[in-house]
């Protein structure tokens, strides 16, 4: 650990590159975490389900890939195949749990997102996949930092998606319904919003930003089928950390968590990556619930 | 009361005698009592205080890795290593609970169920990258020194003391003080606080009973398997993790039976079924919760409750005319 660190401060181009890198994968997983915070603010759900998304995301780019179709054109149909997945997810399971115990969505998302690792496992096998994108890399500073190109369009499309969502929450009716039923469900059903309607357009809408954010975790990285729960634990991670309904909060709290796994997984090890995940997941929570303890309040 | 004399009577007579009467299934009836001390200590918190815990699986691998690690350095015989092992697994485990427990206690709700899912994984992925203790490559618990067959009969005889044991002491402190204390913190827990209890200190209590007892059942758990994976055994997170947040569900949480009844249940039927699923078992998990999550959220008995007040000591009221 501390050979690694020398290595760092010998060579800031290293840590310049492990960060910048860090940064842009943290835009995908601010991408996830969009759709986490949707669907927590509006239904009061924590969707577990979130990785398995992501997962099927790079699976369905991964298979248009192999029938010969550009991998581009991945992250519009990976999220169009997981928004009409996500809706009907919604029709099946989550509408009868929307207005349960917090525990009981919880526990009924966690058992979708075995269902479904499984399932892909059984199904296409357990091989780790990726997907060339056909992009070059960038060098900089006499070839020490070194940025793939599909990395800065995952940073690019981030911020996209995060200004459309932002607008369409803002400008758009169905946004406003959205809006609307995430402050008062009953309140915004006795003015005529179709409650029900809405849900189930925040849920696949939830699916269709993770099922993007697959289509590009596939192309910049690799996926198999368990790699499910560190997304839901990253976007929760952000989401918590940024606050609900801070748009502008998750993408930095993403970029900010990428960075940081980044430098993590290289000081620490490979090995214990996901393990820093985790364990700084269960960190931030207790601080946060330790400075709120202070004024007698706790995390709600 | 004699009734229920007889029927003890009749359940302690069936346990003892049931490795006698099926000598090939004496591992699968371990796992039973395993089962049930699973779904008995979850139910601590997850049913009577009503904090749902996905993390209670970490006891049980600080439990399993203890024990097996005295065994191999202590230098000790196999029976005193054992004992020193499970003592020493029993109280690490509480240990941790006391420590982690004032933080991740003080979270609520979804965040607690979150916190202790990641303090669950987190656990396994350190312990398959610690070198000490095998890595990702596991430990191997030492040989048990008997005859053949003997292994089983023992970690049988020791599984069902522990459930018993585990048992009757949730049923005494249930019946006490403590127990109304869990069940006030699980009806309100600001109005408890207010009411004068020590709520951080009786969640963090109810954790370390848990934690004892899943610590002791972990221990037992390597060596009657014979070896230890870190995440497959020790922090299974995905089976046994989830597996005793079902069985108590299904049995009804919240009760003393249920969770007993629910992990019989559970487990009579895994045994049964899930070898013709080939390995479609995980899958048939998965739709499992969803379908007891969503459909039957309230258990065998609290089914049988609904349906049948009076027997559970429950004045049913008379309609007005």
């Amino acid at each position: 650990m501390w050979a690694n660190i020398n290595i760092l401060w010998e060579a800031p181009g290293f840590l310049v590159d492990l960060l910048a890198n860090g940064l842009l994968i943290g835009s995908i997983f601010a991408l996830a975490a969009f759709g986490m915070a949707l669907v927590w603010g509006v239904m009061n759900i924590i969707n577990i389900v979130q990785g398995e998304y992501v997962m099927l995301g790079g699976f369905v780019t991964f298979y248009l890939v192999q029938a010969g179709i550009p991998p581009l054109f991945g992250v519009p149909v990976a999220a169009a195949v997981l928004f009409i997945l996500g809706w009907g997810m919604y029709r099946v399971v989550i509408h009868r749990v929307v207005d349960k115990d917090m525990f009981i969505s919880i526990l009924a998302t966690f058992g979708i997102s075995i269902l479904l690792a499984q399932l892909t496992n059984e199904l296409f096998g357990s091989d780790v996949r990726t997907v060339e994108a056909g992009l070059d890399t960038l060098q900089f500073l006499d070839g020490m930092v070194s940025i793939s190109e599909i990395k800065l369009l995952a940073f690019v499309l981030t911020l996209t998606i995060g200004l459309t969502l932002w607008l369409f929450l803002k400008r758009s009716r169905l946004g406003q319904a959205i809006r609307a039923t995430a402050q008062n469900p009953r309140a915004a059903r006795i003015l005529g919003i179709d409650t029900d309607r809405v849900f189930a357009a925040t849920y696949a809408l939830n699916a269709a930003l993770c099922g993007a954010a697959g289509a590009l975790v596939v192309m910049a990285w690799a996926i198999h089928p368990y790699i499910g729960l560190p997304y839901t634990v990253r976007s929760f991670m952000i989401v918590v950390t940024a606050g609900l309904g801070n748009i502008g909060g998750v993408v930095v709290a993403g970029l900010g968590l990428g960075a940081l796994e980044n430098l993590a997984g290289f000081v620490l090890g490979a090995e214990f990556q996901i393990a820093f995940v985790f364990t700084l997941m269960v960190v931030i929570l207790v601080l946060r619930n330790l400075l709120l303890r202070r004024q007698r309040k706790y995390l709600k | 009361m004699n009734r229920r004399l007889a029927l003890y009577g009749a359940a302690a007579l069936v346990s003892l005698a049931a490795p006698h009467l099926l000598p090939n299934y004496v591992s699968q009836l371990s796992m039973l009592w395993v089962m049930i001390l699973f779904a008995l200590t979850w139910d601590i918190l997850g049913g009577q205080m009503g904090y749902n815990s996905f993390g209670n699986i970490v006891f049980f691998g600080v439990g399993a890795y203890a024990c097996a690690v005295i065994q191999r350095d202590a230098g000790l015989a196999y029976f005193p290593g054992l004992f020193l092992g499970l003592a020493v697994a029993a109280v690490l485990a509480t240990l941790i609970a006391a420590i982690l427990g004032s933080g991740i206690l003080g979270l609520r709700g979804h965040y607690f169920a979150i916190g202790t899912l990641g303090l669950g994984i987190a656990a396994g992925e350190l312990a398959s990258g610690w070198d000490y203790i095998g890595a990702g490559s596991g430990l191997v618990p030492p040989l048990y020194p008997g005859e053949l067959g003997g292994r089983e009969l023992f970690f049988y005889y020791l599984f069902m003391v522990l459930a018993v044991v585990t048992f009757v002491t949730l049923r005494r402190l249930y019946a006490g003080r403590f127990g109304l204390c869990l069940n006030a913190i699980r009806d309100d827990e600001d109005k408890a606080e207010a009411m004068g209890l020590p709520t951080t200190r009786i969640k963090t209590l109810a954790w370390c009973v848990a934690a004892f007892f899943l610590g002791l059942t972990g221990a037992g758990m390597g060596n009657l398997l014979g070896f230890i994976d870190p995440r497959d055994v020790a922090f299974a997170g995905p089976t046994f993790g989830v597996w005793m947040v079902l069985m108590a569900i299904l049995g009804g949480k919240g009760t003393l039976w249920g969770p007993v009844l629910g992990a019989v249940v559970f487990h009579v039927t895994q045994e049964l079924f899930w070898t013709y699923l080939l390995g479609w078992q995980r899958v048939a998990l998965g739709l499992l919760i969803v379908g007891i999550v969503v459909f039957f959220p309230q258990g065998i008995l609290g089914w049988a409750r609904e349906h049948w007040p009076e027997r559970f000591g429950h004045r049913v009221e008379e309609k007005a005319s």
